[in-house]
């Protein structure tokens, strides 16, 4: 996994709620045995008419914005928990995703790829969207580190959570795996007193 | 202090706990499918590691399989190859494997259950969001994505943070003509799409108390529609009488031993839950979605809600034009395009049954596309045996083989752009049934009745003293 420690960049603003992730990547593109490529249908219904030429109104198919994060309104990423959704948004090039919600799964999904899921407030959210209005080049700077996002050149600026032991895998590009691995024998032990029905 | 019956289960299968509030879990069964698992095996590949418990992992075909022709090889090359990669990761790993043509084959909340491998007690996943479906038995189920389907594989764990605990009771008597798909669809239309985020539901009360373990399944299943981990229901003598005598349920003594234990699981009186909501039965009218999230449920008598009477005008307005209806309108009367009977919300056997009861001796409206899809090959079988698929048949339904086919259009199953499908799915979201499909949820039997009139109708005016008319 990539290491994350802060992140610049001018965001990409989708103003829709309750995303759900068969919007992110419908079902039928989901054939692949391989993580990569998703990027390509990421929004596939929103930014394609049905002859696959681009929909001029959405917004990943206008230049006048382009950026690594992905800012969208509540309720993030609900619906169906493929993973796919995350693969997708990292394959297109999104590096964090701002919400002032996220769905569980799809929160954990992204968690484990590298791609940072920053909650904030909703007035900041509101706030974020307006200032992106004004000025589509209105750059943004996530630290990880210190677990805040700020619109550069302006005062708005917010702390967000994020559990200690996520952010230390992200810091150093760790995953799971590497750690639950390096706990086999509690594991082991465990199933020796583990009693089943 | 008393503990939740979420609690009791998830104690039992804490290994450990990190730093930062996470737990490693460990998880006692390991359900796979086609389409979240080739990148799992990839991983472990690469890792150059085994799987650690392949005994605990069951994997079955259902999401990308055709519901015709099933003996024939797969069309679609993609699918096929997806297909085709489960079954190689499986025979080269050692796991037992329900591909497509064996005779337990179907959607894997389906099969988990009828075959006795889901058991109260237990902690299930899936890289499936449906895997809540399960929790119906007591067990502990929820979906995963597929980097925690390669940590299952690696380490028979998972790193979790324990989510909060929610309890939803249901007291009183359901009116005639109305499921639990009834009740799940009003719940989530009362506590949203997002309602339920960051806990675990236990459903109890009187109404609950009262369902078949099927119906019990359709009401788990649909827990992740509102954004929870997902949902549970204590077991008792239904859910015992359920597992005896399945194929992998316990035998003889082992059995009374099991059912002890069992028996124990439920939510102790003085046990806490971080959130109650408590509904009564008897305010549940037939349901049916009319947006394009599961939250944006009616009664079926019920006006569409108006911009002044929900909380995001602009979520409403963009739902409606996709679905092609008004604020403030009716649904009742609708044309209704297609019908679609399957998923694993509504395709098991009791399903099956209570729509061939009303269709029998009638026919479909002519210009509906009625499509049956049997959750599994048991269920199939079970129809055939009973004699529904002949009911059904003459009804003018279509019956096919098992799978996950309409619910989400993987495979050719799909409903055409612009067109009304009353379905028994669980996701109305836009394109799930195909691209501009539009999508209506509703009960089996509402769906059957639909089927018949060809419209949207309110499935307590065909029921007279009890019996269906
Ligand atoms: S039937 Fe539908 S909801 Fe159920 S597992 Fe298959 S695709 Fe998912």
């Amino acid at each position: 996994m990539e290491k994350f420690k802060t992140l610049t960049s001018t965001v990409v603003p989708l103003a829709v709620q309750d995303v759900d992730t068969d919007q992110i990547i419908p079902a039928r593109f989901l054939k692949a045995t391989t993580r990569e490529g998703f990027g390509e249908n990421l929004f596939r219904d929103w930014r394609y008419d049905q002859e696959g030429n681009p929909k001029p109104d959405f917004v990943l198919n206008q230049n006048t914005y382009s950026g690594s994060i992905l800012v969208a309104e509540d309720n993030f990423g609900c619906g169906s928990s493929r993973e796919h959704a995350a693969w997708a948004l990292v394959d297109y090039g999104f590096r964090a995703v701002v919400s002032s919600f996220f769905a569980d799964i799809f929160k954990g999904n992204a968690l484990n790829n590298g791609l940072l899921p920053v909650q904030v407030s909703p007035e900041f959210l509101k706030a974020m969207f307006a200032e992106i209005n004004k000025d589509a080049n209105t750059p943004v700077t996530i630290n990880l580190e210190e677990q805040t996002i700020e619109i550069d050149g302006t005062d708005l600026k917010e702390n967000f959570e994020i559990s200690s032991y996520k952010k230390m895998c992200l810091l150093n590009g760790y995953d799971d795996i590497d750690f639950l691995l390096s706990n086999k024998d509690k594991i082991e032990a465990f199933e020796q007193s583990h009693q089943e029905f | 202090m008393g503990k939740t019956l979420f609690e009791k289960v998830w104690d039992r299968h804490v290994v450990d706990s990190v730093e930062g509030g996470q737990e490693i879990l460990y998880i006692d069964k390991h359900l796979i499918h086609e389409v979240t698992s080739p990148q799992a095996f990839d991983g472990i590949r690469k890792r150059g590691i085994d799987i650690f418990r392949k005994e605990r992992i069951v994997a079955t075909a259902d999401h990308n399989v055709p519901t015709k022709d099933q003996h024939l090889p797969i069309k679609d090359y993609l699918s096929r190859l997806q297909v085709d990669t489960l079954t190689q990761n499986c025979e080269e790993f050692g796991i037992e494997l329900f591909g497509l043509g064996h005779k337990y084959q179907g959607i894997v909340h389906v099969i988990g259950p009828e075959l006795g491998i889901t058991k109260p007690g237990m902690t299930i996943v899936c890289g499936d969001s449906h895997t809540s479906t399960h929790g119906a038995f007591g067990a502990i189920a929820f979906g995963i994505g597929t980097s925690q389907v390669e940590q299952v594989m690696a380490t028979q764990c998972l790193l979790v943070q324990r989510p909060k605990t929610m309890r939803i009771t249901i007291d009183g008597e359901l009116g005639k003509g109305i499921y639990s798909k009834d009740i799940i669809l009003y719940i989530i239309s009362k506590l949203s799409t997002s309602g339920g985020t960051g806990h675990f539901v236990e459903y109890a009360g009187s109404a609950i108390r009262s369902l078949s373990m099927e119906a019990r399944m359709t009401i788990c299943n649909m827990s992740i529609e509102m954004g929870a981990r997902g949902g549970m229901i204590a077991p008792d003598e239904t859910t015992f009488e359920y597992i005896k005598g399945r194929k992998h349920a316990p035998e003889g003594e082992k059995f009374d031993k099991a059912v002890a234990y069992w028996s124990s699981l439920y939510s102790d009186d003085d046990a806490v839950f971080d959130k109650e909501y408590t509904f009564s039965a008897e305010d549940i009218e037939p349901m049916i979605t009319y947006g394009t999230n599961p939250g944006m449920g009616i009664g079926v008598t019920q006006s569409i809600p108006t911009k002044d009477e929900v909380k995001s005008p602009a979520a409403l307005a963009k739902s409606l034009e996709y679905m092609g209806l008004q604020e403030g309108e009716k649904l009742l009367g609708r044309k209704i395009d297609h019908v679609f009977i399957g998923s694993c919300t509504n395709s098991r056997i009791e399903d099956l049954r209570i729509v061939a009861d009303y269709v029998k001796g009638k026919k479909k409206a002519p210009h509906i596309n009625a499509m049956i899809v049997p959750g599994s090959k048991q269920v199939e079988a079970q129809a055939i045996e009973e004699g529904l698929h002949e009911i059904l048949f003459d009804a003018g339904f279509e019956l096919r083989g098992p799978g996950c086919s309409a619910c989400l259009g993987m495979n050719e199953d799909k409903i055409p752009k612009g067109e009304y499908c009353v379905s028994t799915s669980n996701r109305n979201y836009e394109g799930r049934q195909g691209p501009g499909a539009r999508t209506m949820l509703v009960s089996p039997l509402t769906a059957a009745i639909i089927a018949v009139e060809g419209h949207v109708v309110d499935a307590r005016e065909f029921i007279n003293d009890g019996e269906l008319v």
